[in-house]
């Protein structure tokens, strides 16, 4: 076992630990793209470099600076609010790392019978734009109309927006 | 267990499991709507992670990327989506709390 592996997953771990437990939702955000960050090095380790690069640009740059941009719109907490609140988070979350520890102790002891298979031969397509472009067109098509209805929703967005200022 | 690759399998495997609690226990919890959908992202993370190790365990990784890469576009159409529709609930009812929403509600 290497490692460098364990640093990464308890890294992964910790930092979505941390971005659901935080008190501001600034935080949050920021904690997401560290984790993005953390998984973009592990896909790299596991020869993923073009999905890597995809995660690192998308899901640790795009995603928390649309966030950002929501929480920009809402209102700020009040400082009144703020106590009561962040102890109700408190109350709702401190079981979670309790949980986490019990299930690495388990998982460790009692590991899940899950089983590999020996061999799966070699990759009949190994080039992933042949993969992506010839054998995968729906997928392509999918991403196409998804990134469209996602374009259409912002416009949506800030069209409203627009006309709440004047 | 033959397969070479157990070792890395059972670790990043392990990180797969753990950080998919992360996410179903924040979005089970939490009552405000952006932290909810926080943690559909932290799931969405565990999958991307888990398509990518099979991918590297059976030795398809041109497969798992390419699916790696659909799963990303479509993190980001749902969260772009969703965050529109939170930011119209917020307009409307001045919370991004679940709680808060009530006229849906059969």
């Amino acid at each position: 076992m290497n490692a460098l592996d364990v640093v990464l997953v308890a890294a992964l771990v910790v930092s979505a630990t941390m971005t659901v437990m935080t008190a501001r939702l600034l935080r949050a955000v920021i904690g997401l793209a560290i984790t993005s960050a953390i998984l973009t090095m592990i896909m790299f380790r596991l020869a993923a470099p073009i999905a890597g690069v995809f995660e690192l640009s998308v899901c640790a740059g795009l995603i928390p600076a649309i966030f950002i941009s929501a929480i920009g719109l809402t209102r700020r907490l009040a400082a009144e609010e703020l106590p009561a609140r962040q102890q109700e988070r408190l109350r709702r979350f401190w079981p979670l790392p309790v949980l986490l520890v019990l299930a690495i102790i388990v998982l460790t002891q009692w590991p899940l019978p899950i089983g590999l298979p020996d061999s799966q031969g070699p990759e009949p397509v190994t080039d992933l734009s042949t993969l992506l472009w010839n054998a995968r067109p729906a997928d392509l098509l999918a991403q196409v109309a998804l990134l469209l209805g996602g374009a259409f929703a912002v416009v949506m967005l800030v069209k409203n927006v627009g006309r709440e200022h004047e | 267990m033959n397969n070479p690759n157990w070792p890395i399998f059972a670790i990043f495997g392990l990180g797969v499991v753990l950080t998919l609690g992360v996410g179903f226990y924040c979005v089970m919890v939490t009552r405000n709507l952006i932290r909810a959908l926080i943690g559909l992202e932290v799931l969405t993370k565990a999958v991307t992670l888990l398509l990518v190790l099979c991918g590297y365990v059976a030795g398809r990784m041109a497969l798992a990327q390419t699916l790696a890469i659909t799963l990303i576009v479509v993190e980001v159409a749902v969260m772009v989506v969703a965050v529109s529709l939170f930011l119209g609930i917020f307009r409307r009812t001045g919370s991004i709390r679940s709680t808060d929403i009530q006229n849906l509600k059969g």
